[in-house]
């Protein structure tokens, strides 16, 4: 099954993992992504807003999706919410398949869609203060592969 | 009384996450902000969500006491 939650503090992506890998022993390939904050840029921190009614549902939609595509032993999607610093966990996806290529692709597919549909407003804290960050075409151009 | 939330850059436009206002029609109710604000909300670009559930429309849009409707500008996650 899915696990998927928004986490609103600080998440371990290496236990998270491990956990993960640990319950689909069935699974011959387990694909996972980790986005972290970038240190860079005078990037202080980066705040991720959401909108509790959306968000999460809005997740656990996107791995309906996913599970009715590929065939998975298990899929797990995590994504904070909140201030982050650099070189913090922002999300942690990971897909566990019978063979590599559904884990592959499943894993691609949820990220861009998380990067450009999932209900989430990300601002950047520079020496300047605070600066909402707009979405990029790419996220866009990345949505029309599938 | 009604509410409205403020998402993303719409928050500082707005200069709170959310205002209570008085139930009625959504024009009305727009009428009553700041203008410049009110500009903004019914940006080409920003969504709207009534009590948690995405409008495809939002003409016909009345608040009822206790509602909450949401402007959702465009997403930038991950």
């Amino acid at each position: 099954m899915a696990d998927v939650r928004l986490i609103e503090g600080g998440f371990d992506p290496a236990a998270e993992l491990a956990a993960f890998t640990a319950a689909h022993p069935e699974s011959g390939g387990i694909v996972s992504f980790l986005g972290q904050v970038r240190l860079g840029g005078g990037v202080e921190a980066l705040e991720l807003k959401h909108y509790a009614p959306l968000t999460l549902p809005g997740m656990a939609a996107l791995a309906d999706t996913i599970r009715q595509r590929w065939v998975l032993e298990g899929l797990l999607l995590l994504h904070r919410s909140g201030v982050m610093l650099p070189g913090d966990p922002i999300v942690l996806v990971a897909a566990a398949a019978r063979h590599r290529r559904d884990a592959f692709q499943a894993a691609d597919f949820a990220m861009d869609h998380l990067k450009s549909e999932s209900w989430f407003w990300k601002r950047e804290k520079t020496a300047r203060g605070w600066r909402w960050i707009d979405p990029r075409p790419e996220d866009r151009r990345d949505l029309s592969r599938w | 009384m009604a509410r409205l939330v403020f998402l993303g850059r719409l928050e500082d436009a707005a200069g709170a996450p959310e205002r209570v206002v008085e139930p009625g029609p959504l024009a009305d109710v727009l009428a009553r902000l700041d203008p410049a604000l009110a500009i903004e909300l019914l940006g080409e670009r920003v969504r709207m969500a009534l009590n948690g559930r995405l409008l495809s429309e939002s003409g016909d849009v009345v608040l009822a006491e206790g509602d909450e409707l949401a402007f959702l500008p465009p997403v930038s996650g991950g």
